[in-house]
């Protein structure tokens, strides 16, 4: 299947750029009879930060693993740099990898950790030291270099990891769902301190998550997968504006789901008419609208509705209301604008350009 | 949690469960089990270990342990800890073998959980009845003898000067093997489970070909796992009695001289040498089994 | 990559090491089952006359010991499973429910016993059971005492291992809170829960009991052990027989106590 080209989004990275390209191109992989990967094609750019994102089962974990060569392919081609490393061994790869958790060789200090892969390139004692110690301190832990693995905090153990994979200066950089083991807060931390570290290096990375909020807060691009297949990449401001099917619609973001008649390139829903997002369509479709493209007015054109709760976000309020017909929906917007269950009140749309459907 | 659990105890005036609504009273609820330790456990023990420092008359004494400088006893000991050596090294390497094979298997599927049922069943299996399978299989007239003897002309009961193989403290060593052989796998097939796929992933995504994982990865991290269980293979085998019961009259290792003893007085002058004997068991157990605990807490902590 | 360790032999490899040392454990019960059929004095010939001496009245009086002692041991059986049932599931329900800071205390009593010899511990129950036969007589159920002991790491792993894998305080909480005071909370909330630990435990106490040969012999008491020991010097067909009755016996016990399953704990414990 064939990936729409990426829109041409500036690279903000540094001016040495010192990750290499990679292309992946027709992976197919079967696990006996359930198909994980149905031809999956992708270009990432060097220096690039893409993230693979989807529900359980779609198939990025094992996308990443073949680009690893932790797992084998059935057919298709994985070239990094331009050279083909589909029979590589792994070991030969020269990628580095950062896994969910308990990667750490727990009977090694954090400092013996980080010195392995060096070991592994025969590097002398004394240059492996210094290195060792500027990974550590790279990823703000220079001084716990003595410690083992159990004596690590999570957080702590994956900016280990991180270190131990980055100090080989491998041509790409792994990782695969590095934070979902972690507490929220560690999570947002340590997202950000990976992002920063990647844009310093200038290194090619691919990225796992089912978080969307994590993939959008910190790709450069994102690939959206399902069921073996990428159905959207982009950037993550097109994947939430402009995205192009149903489930990337509902997955990224939140979504309302309301009923509407399509008519070509408009579709009528709630007695308004708004633009479609993509080809024409006729009939009776499912209409996806953000939260925050729905808005309290006092205009008498509004669409009634009663007022069912609302929750309270810190920056912002989120209330659901029931329109006449029943369909519940949620409207986004400034956290003072206080709203009481059963109050009467009326919407009205933004007018952008709505994923339809058909039902 | 303290404070929750008291509470559930205390029951309210209405339940009239009036014996545990006040906490001194709910300590008494330990009484028939610390006296049942006490009279069965705790006295026994001090017993065992205490009797060898006093005469048949009741006087403190350390004239008992001039029964170490017997060259019988010594044998006996010597011999004891020889054969839980031999046992302890034969069974560690068929058991991780075993283990290594095992591994391999589907954890779910049906060779995994027959082995777990029959190395329990065998562990356990001991005692006189495991004596007498090896006499029915090695004995004058066991199966493996007569066969041996008739088709390759070897008289496996020929090879010890003292009579047949089985019925000497060496030939232990097969019926011994037979129950530590299960245990070693019992104990050591977890921490092979255990390791995690991370870490042979991780070796080989930094640049790790399959010997050094194994070499520098795999064996430090099996190390005080597989230690442990050999361990645990020693203490058991020093510390079993009716197979060797069962198998030799007279002594030779050290459970059978203390049943040697507490029949029959056999050493003149020395009473209460089987103290003397169980207090120097305990003392080698003790040892075994501090070792053992260290390497277990190392085990544990890596594992997950 | 998935299955690093089982790499290392091949798959054919691992199955053969595992037919062998299948094929190796094997040989001895086989030769006892061959035993069985053994003709005295003939290697070649098979027989089922050892079988039939068992049920041939005109025998009985050989066997008689052996009966006698498989009766006893069953006695010894019912008063263990006793002590295990109304001393050691009691103390172990007690520390879980209101005294957790005993729990080590008590789980190193209770698996002591694994690290002290039983041959250690007969030495120091001789003159025990000089006392105890004064109270209670010689009879052989005396010996569940001893025995007791001996099954305690057996029977406190199983039950100790079902009531972690519950959260009594919470359930006890929860009961309270719906009116129900301690007795009714323990009989009809938390011991319904234990049924497969205690069930593991009590069949584990019977295999341990049926296979105890050190202590009853150092007391001198019959049970089916000694009385089996004694029987192979006259008999050591019937012997044989009576010896593979009981593993078979015992192997069930095993199997069955491996279908209970084992215990998955309901919460995290961090």
């Amino acid at each position: 299947m064939n990936v729409p080209p990426p829109t041409a989004a500036p690279l903000t990275g540094p001016l040495i750029v010192t990750g290499t390209a990679v292309s992946l191109a027709g992976i197919h992989k079967s696990f006996g009879p359930h198909v994980a990967l149905r031809g999956v094609s992708l270009d990432v750019r060097p220096g690039e930060f893409v993230a693979l994102l989807g529900p359980s089962g779609c198939g990025k974990t094992t996308l990443l693993r073949a680009l690893s060569g932790l797992d084998r392919i059935d057919a298709g081609t994985i070239s990094i740099d331009g050279t083909d490393v589909s029979r590589v061994p792994v070991d030969k790869r020269d990628i580095g990898m950062v896994f969910q958790s308990y990667s750490l060789f727990p009977h090694l200090t954090a400092a013996q950790n980080v010195e392995f892969g060096l070991r592994m390139r025969k590097v002398d004692a004394a240059r492996r030291a210094v290195r060792v110690q500027e990974a550590l301190d790279m990823v703000g832990l220079g001084d716990r270099g003595g410690r083992y693995a159990h004596e690590l905090s999570g957080g702590q153990q994956q900016r280990v990891a991180l270190a131990r994979a980055l100090v080989t200066r491998p041509r790409v950089l792994l990782l695969d769902e590095p934070l979902s083991a972690l507490d929220a807060k560690v999570r947002v931390k340590l997202r950000e301190q990976i992002r920063r570290i990647q844009r310093d290096l200038g290194i090619t990375t691919v990225f796992v998550t089912h978080d969307q909020e994590e993939a959008l807060a910190v790709a450069d691009r994102v690939a959206v997968m399902h069921d073996g297949v990428i159905e959207q990449i982009g950037t993550p401001e097109e994947l939430y504006r402009r995205p192009v099917s149903p489930f990337v619609a509902d997955f990224v973001g939140l979504s309302n789901v309301l009923e509407g008649v399509a008519r070509g390139a408009e579709v009528e829903v709630c007695g308004r008419v708004l633009p479609v997002l993509g080809p024409p369509v006729e009939g009776d479709v499912s209409v996806y609208v953000r939260p925050e493209d729905v808005a309290f007015t006092l205009d008498s054109g509004g669409v009634d509705a009663t007022v069912v709760a609302s929750s309270f976000l810190g920056s912002l309020r989120r209330t659901s209301v029931r329109l006449a017909d029943g369909t519940i929906v949620a409207v986004q917007h400034d956290a003072s604008d206080r709203r009481e269950p059963d109050e009467a009140v009326r919407l009205r749309f933004a007018g952008f350009p709505v994923v339809v459907r058909p039902r | 949690m303290t404070a929750a659990s008291t509470r559930i105890a205390t029951a309210t005036p209405r339940s009239g469960v009036g014996l545990l609504r006040r906490r001194s009273l709910g300590w008494w609820g330990f009484s028939p089990f610390a006296v049942y330790v006490l009279l069965f456990l705790a006295i026994p023990t001090v017993y065992a270990v205490a009797s060898g420092f006093f005469t048949a008359k009741g006087e403190f004494t350390l004239s008992n342990f001039s029964a170490f400088v017997s060259p019988f006893i010594v044998t006996t000991f010597v011999n004891s800890l020889w054969l839980s050596a031999v046992v302890a090294a034969i069974s560690a390497v068929l058991g991780a073998i075993i283990c290594v094979a095992l591994a391999g298997m589907d954890p779910e599927g049906w060779v995994r959980s027959a082995a777990d049922s029959a190395c329990s069943a065998l562990a356990q299996f001991g005692g006189i009845m495991l004596a007498f399978a090896f006499i029915a299989l090695m004995g004058a007239q066991g199966v493996l003898t007569v066969w041996l003897k008739q088709s390759l002309g070897l008289d496996l009961n020929s090879l010890t000067p003292n009579g047949p193989l089985l019925y000497q403290v060496g030939g232990l060593v097969f019926p011994y093997v037979y129950f530590s052989v299960p245990l070693m796998v019992l104990t050591f097939l977890p921490a092979l489970t255990g390791l995690q796929s991370q870490w042979a992933e991780a070796a080989a995504t930094l640049g790790a070909p399959r010997r050094v994982y194994w070499t520098r990865i795999a064996a430090p991290l099996l190390a005080p796992a597989f230690g442990g269980s050999t361990i645990l293979v020693f203490a058991s085998a020093f510390s079993s009695f009716a197979t060797a019961a069962a198998l030799i009259d007279q002594g030779g290792i050290v459970p059978l001289a203390i049943k040697q003893q507490v029949t029959s007085e056999t050493i003149p002058g020395l009473a209460n040498t089987a103290g003397v004997l169980a207090l120097g068991m305990v003392v080698v157990m003790a040892v075994v089994m501090t070792v053992y605990a260290v390497l277990d807490r190392r085990a544990r902590r890596w594992r997950r | 990559m998935s299955r690093p360790v089982g790499a290392a032999l091949g798959r054919s490899g691992a199955v053969a090491v595992l037919v062998v040392a299948a094929a190796a454990f094997a040989l001895p019960l086989v030769a006892l089952l061959l035993f069985t059929f053994r003709v005295s004095g003939d290697p070649g010939a098979l027989t089922l006359v050892h079988y039939a001496a068992i049920v041939d009245p005109a025998q009985e009086f050989a066997y008689d010991g052996l009966f006698r002692g498989l009766s006893n041991s069953l006695g010894i059986c019912v008063v263990t499973v006793a002590i295990v049932l109304l001393v050691l599931v009691p103390t172990v329900l007690l520390v879980e429910m209101r005294y957790p800071a005993m729990r080590r205390v008590v789980e190193f009593v209770c698996l002591l016993p694994l690290t002290l010899p039983t041959v250690v511990l007969v030495v120091g129950f001789v003159p025990v059971y000089k006392v105890v036969s004064g109270a209670f007589g010689s009879a052989a159920w005396t010996l569940a005492f001893a025995i007791g002991v001996i099954v305690l790491p057996y029977a406190y792993r199983p039950i100790q291992a079902n009531i972690a894998a519950l959260d009594v305080v919470v359930l006890g909480e929860a009961a309270r809170s719906l009116g129900a005071g301690a007795v009714p909370t323990v009989f009809r909330v938390i011991l319904p829960n234990l049924r497969r630990g205690i069930l593991s435990a009590c069949l584990l106490t019977v295999a341990v009991v049926l296979g105890e040969f050190t202590i009853a012999s150092f007391l001198s008491r019959t049970t089916f052990q000694t009385a089996l020991f004694l029987l192979q010097q006259s008999d050591p067909y019937v012997a044989a027989i009576f010896s593979l009755a009981a593993l078979v016996f015992v192997f069930v016990l095993l199997l069955v106590i491996g279908r209970l399953g084992s215990f998955r704990p309901s919460r995290r414990t961090s």
